[in-house]
């Protein structure tokens, strides 16, 4: 049998999440101007995009601009888009197996880690990752709840999304109306009583993992004064050497700029954020079974064998006054059905994007891998271009050597009958357009960038379903 | 933005490939040449890493004595391992490695061989970061 990638007989990929690391990959695929590739991508949303729309936060736009180069990906005539299919609910890895010469999974890291400490199943105690997928209006996420009538919240992390929950959480009800936030959170936000959020770093302010342009931002809040105690913005010895043995002048920048913050007066301002950095909670305290302080343990750093600057926890205690607590450790990723998993850094086993066997570590033909669900939850929408293109390499290579599936169904019509008997009620990339469109329309009456549909309903609504 | 040696251990699931001490050079030769790879963990029964042995031992063997073939790995191998563990910083380590001049380390976590990483791995991952973080600064200027 002629190998695929000709006109009679085109490479057929599937790509299951719709999201950065796939479009990058169907992108990277298109290129290739010697084959000719049909790409199908399914998500188990109606709309595309994946943390784009859902985990980028809605007073960031501009980072979502990157959308309008995954739309050109999709203009491609070879390309086509099933939303609301999920791996595992609407098809199965092996009717994929039976339909494309080669699958990638991207399904990213939908959950998130725990802090493995008493308290944390205490009522006011969440993710920060599902507030995340609720004020961007997850549709999976629409009746979460999130009690925001406390006056003192707490989030746990110094990442980026610890950031934007916190200036989710500290932005003014107007400033927050002019974002594409999802309405029912504007509601919620608009009723919040919180005025002092705390943002808790098990690190000091050099090992920091959030930007300094996320970091200013706090700092320009409508109504919002930053505190952070001197002491805890002034780097300890060991990190202050560090910054200077590495020429590190973001880190040094970062410093400065966290220096400013702590030396400002409060201005009239009605809510807070305070900064802490060097504690780590050990235990949410509660009354009647909901979140009333938290205990945190003052830490230390300690330089390991190579350089690295750990926290160790010291012997010093205080209890922090929280109604809320926010855990933003870390996305992690979930197995996917039978597909071979690390659960020790949750991805799926893999060399380099190649899925491989659990025993044998040997690859498994035709099944690939890009994004956090190959590499872990890491880097910026960018860093999934080269991860997407390390993946299609090695699938370019393996369809040189013949190495690929082959599916007993070979058309593109195929598919489409099997996902129509399915989930008739799938999402087409024209649909998803038609939504797209509506949402903007919408916007523009109330001075927004879109108005965004929050359930799969409402959507298939808007299209006249 | 900070990587970490778990990043690079993410994509590179091949188990490590392990020698003991008492094992030949032959048949440490054919583990390097089976798996194509520049180098075997050395360990002890407790799987605990002892040394290292890399094709540059095994050349600089072969240079003094031709008869390697039956010798003991541990005659060959280089003792003074530094490990490395899946949360230290990648930006760390590239730097240990370049000024030891380590080509190989093996990661250890909780006391447990979990993967070996060569400073190739580093250096890719690395740019890959740079890459990652150009691309998106690129998207941002052009969709302004």
């Amino acid at each position: 049998m002629a190998k695929p990638g000709t006109s009679a007989c085109p490479l057929r990929v599937a790509i299951i999440g719709a999201g950065p690391a796939g479009f990058y990959a169907a992108e990277h695929l298109f290129k290739q101007d010697r084959i000719i590739v049909e790409i199908d991508m399914f998500d188990r949303l109606p709309t595309p995009f994946g943390l784009v729309r859902n985990g980028v936060a809605p007073d960031h736009q501009r980072i979502k601009a990157v959308t309008r180069i995954f739309d050109r990906t999709a203009t491609n005539p070879r390309f086509r888009f099933f939303g609301q299919v999920g791996l595992g609910r609407d098809i199965t890895r092996a009717q994929l197996r039976d339909h494309y010469h080669q699958i990638i999974y991207t399904t990213g890291a939908p959950s998130d880690r725990n802090l493995g400490i008493p308290g944390e199943n205490l009522k006011g105690s969440y993710s920060a990752t599902d507030f995340v997928a609720w004020y961007n209006g997850h549709p999976d996420f629409r009746d979460y709840e999130f009690d925001l009538s406390q006056k003192r919240a707490a989030v746990v992390g110094l990442g980026n999304v610890a950031v934007d929950v916190i200036r989710i959480l500290s932005r003014t009800p107007e400033e927050l109306a002019q974002t594409d936030i999802a309405d029912h959170a504007l509601e919620q936000l608009r009723q919040s009583r919180v005025r002092e959020v705390y943002m808790l770093g098990r690190r000091g302010p050099a090992q920091a993992a959030f930007t300094n342009p996320e970091i200013k931002e706090l700092g320009r809040l409508d109504d919002v004064h930053v505190t952070i105690p001197p002491e805890e913005a002034t780097p300890d010895s060991l990190s202050q050497q560090a910054l200077e043995r590495e020429d590190d002048r973001v880190g040094s920048k970062r410093i400065e700029i966290l220096k400013e913050m702590a030396s400002r007066q409060r201005a009239g301002q009605s809510r807070t954020i305070h900064f802490r950095f060097l504690v780590s909670p050990v235990e949410i305290l509660g009354s009647s079974g909901r979140v009333r302080a938290m205990r945190l343990v003052k830490n230390e750093l300690y330089a390991t064998d190579m350089g690295t600057l750990r926290p160790r926890a010291t012997d010093r205690l205080e209890e922090l006054k929280v109604g809320l607590v926010f855990r933003s450790i870390g996305y992690k990723g979930l197995p996917l059905s039978d597909i071979p998993f690390n659960p020790k850094w949750g991805v799926i086993l893999n060399e380099k994007g190649r899925v491989v066997e659990p025993e044998s570590r040997k690859p498994v033909v035709g099944e690939y891998t890009a994004g956090w669900i190959k590499r872990g939850p890491n880097g910026v929408i960018g860093t999934n271009k080269p991860d997407a293109l390390e993946t299609v390499s090695c699938m370019l290579e393996d369809l040189e050597a013949g190495l690929t599936l082959k599916p007993s169904h070979q058309g593109s019509s195929d598919t489409e009958t099997l996902i129509r008997r399915n989930r008739p009620d799938y999402f087409s990339y024209a649909d998803w357009q038609r939504i797209d469109e509506i949402e903007r329309e919408k916007g523009l009456h109330s001075g927004r960038p879109r108005v965004k549909f929050a359930t799969v309903e409402e959507m298939a609504a808007a299209l006249g379903r | 933005m900070k990587m970490n040696v778990e990043r690079i251990l993410a994509t590179k699931c091949s188990s490590v490939v392990v020698v003991r001490p008492d094992d030949s050079i032959r048949e440490a030769l054919a583990l390097l040449a089976r798996h194509n790879i520049g180098a075997l963990v050395v360990v002890d029964e407790t799987n605990h890493p002892m040394g290292i042995l890399s094709e540059r031992d095994i050349v600089r063997g072969a240079a003094r004595n031709e008869a390697i073939f039956d010798q003991r790995v541990d005659s060959l191998m280089t003792q003074e391992v530094i490990i490395t563990s899946p949360t230290d910083d990648a930006r760390l380590v590239a730097r240990t490695m370049t000024e030891k001049r380590f080509r190989h380390l093996p990661v250890v976590d909780n006391g447990d061989l979990v993967g070996i990483i060569s400073i190739m791995d580093v250096v890719r991952t690395q740019r890959d970061q740079y890459e990652g973080q150009v691309e998106s600064l690129q998207t941002r200027l052009s969709t302004v």
